[in-house]
Parts: C-alpha cells; structure tokens; sequence
C-alpha cells in the first residue's frame, strides 16, 4: 500500500484522526518540535516569553556563564552555563544583539546535571544572557562579551 | 551518514560527562557564496539525547550554533551506561551517534 492510498484509507475509515485524538501519533513529534516562534523573536525578551510564556526573569548567583570577555572570532565563541538550582527543567542561551537571539535551548529531564556547553556564533559585541528555568522560575544570568571580527554573513 | 557525530562520555564519581562534535555547516541564511547569491539557511534544528534508551535532553538549536556544533552536558549515571544522540536538520535529515560510557 502506498502511502497516498494510506493516508485517503485512514481518512475514510477515521483511523488516523482517532489515532490523533487518543494522542499516539502525535506526543513524540509535539515535544520535540522546533519553536519557531521563539527562534524568529528578534528581541531576547520576546524570545524568552515565547519560550517559557513569559518573561520575568529574576538575576540570580546561581547560574555560572561561562564565556570569553574578549572573542577573537564571533563564528566560534564557547559558551558554558552551570547551575546547581533545584529541579532545573530548561537551559537556554540567547544573544542579545544578533538578529534572532534565541540561539539554543536544552530541556533537561530528572538526572539530567544543570551544564550545558556549546559554541554559537556572534554578529557583533553584546550582552549574551543564560536563562534558567527550575522549579517553574525563570532565573537569569549576563556576562558581556566583546567581538572583534563577526561571526555572521561571512 | 557514517562518522557525522564524535561522541565521547567518561564517567567521574557517579557524575557522566558527555562530549559530542558533529559535522554539519550549520548555515545561517545570511551569507553569501562567491558569486553573491544567499546561502539558504542549513542547520540542526533539535538534538535528543538518550541514556540507556530514556530521552534526558532535548535541544532546540537555532542557526547561531557554530559550524560543525560542539555540545557537552552532564547527567547522573556511570560507566556502562549507552548515550544515544539523535541530531535532526531542517531538511529532515538525521544523524545519530552512540557511546558507551568509560
């Protein structure tokens, strides 16, 4: 059976749609996706709320971001953001002066160790903000970094 | 899709580091090529990963991940433990790489 004739079987019979009602096709696909929403914020704040539904981030010492102050080559800056607040759900990373901030988010399941390390891309100098959520708080932390040659357009 | 992902994980204590490098160009869709025509946008957009089968991370990724991405995160877990990564593109292509942790 190809997959067209599939697809107008499991129409016809409403296989498909029960299926997606009972919530079988669809979980996997619905935690994973890509929040598009997110990912074209153009400013960190807006980022941050389309992410977590909203935006009140409390400063806090508990979050350790690691990062150059001086970055050589904004096409590979390392960044690395640690955490040792209880029941941390989500990581995540913005830029606050590239076109779209948003530039990862690790959610995190119970086991998981709040660390996350990785290297991103920046058009010029700015603020890069590590966002924390734990006990279904918001929590941030900033450490500017300087870029001496941009990592965008090449 | 052979070797698109290094993955290392070493344990320390009951604390397992995982160290992956995966191979892609991560195109931002904002450069252009020498004869001045835009570079679409090409980039992992989410990496899962799993120890011993169960999903502990999932990363949403956007295109100011570096080219050929660097990715490091830590759980509670030991040696003997198996780390699967499963890294997908906007063109839905996947690559997975698997570790057994030292």
């Amino acid at each position: 059976m190809n997959r067209r004739s599939f697809l107008q079987n499991a129409f016809r019979t409403g296989a498909l749609a029960s299926l997606v009602t009972a919530g079988l096709a669809l979980p996997k696909q619905v935690w994973a996706a890509w929040n598009q929403k997110a990912f074209k914020s153009k400013s960190y704040t807006d980022a941050v709320g389309e992410l977590y539904g909203n935006n009140a981030l409390a400063d806090s010492d508990n979050i350790i971001l690691k990062a150059p102050d001086i970055a050589e080559n904004g096409a590979v800056v390392p960044i690395t953001v640690e955490s040792e607040l209880p029941n941390i759900e989500s990581i995540s990373i913005l830029v606050e002066a590239n076109p779209s901030p948003l530039a990862a988010e690790f959610k995190l399941a119970p086991g998981m160790r709040g660390y996350a390390s990785t290297r991103l891309k920046m058009g010029k100098t700015s603020n890069v903000h590590a966002v924390v959520k734990a006990d279904g708080k918001l929590y941030k932390a900033t450490k500017e970094v300087k870029v001496t040659i941009g990592g965008c357009g090449g | 899709m052979a070797n698109q992902i290094r993955i290392r994980a070493k344990a320390t204590g009951n604390v397992v580091e995982v160290k992956a490098l995966i191979n892609h160009p991560m195109d931002t869709g904002q450069a252009k090529d020498k004869s001045g025509n835009l570079i679409p946008e090409y980039f992992i957009q989410t990496v899962e990963a799993k120890v011993n089968g169960q999903t502990m991370m999932n990363a949403q990724w956007s295109v100011a991940v570096s080219k050929n991405p660097y990715l490091a995160f830590q759980y509670n877990g030991k040696k003997g433990d198996t780390v699967d990564l499963v890294c997908v593109d906007n063109k839905g292509e996947t690559y997975e790489g698997s570790v057994k942790v030292r």
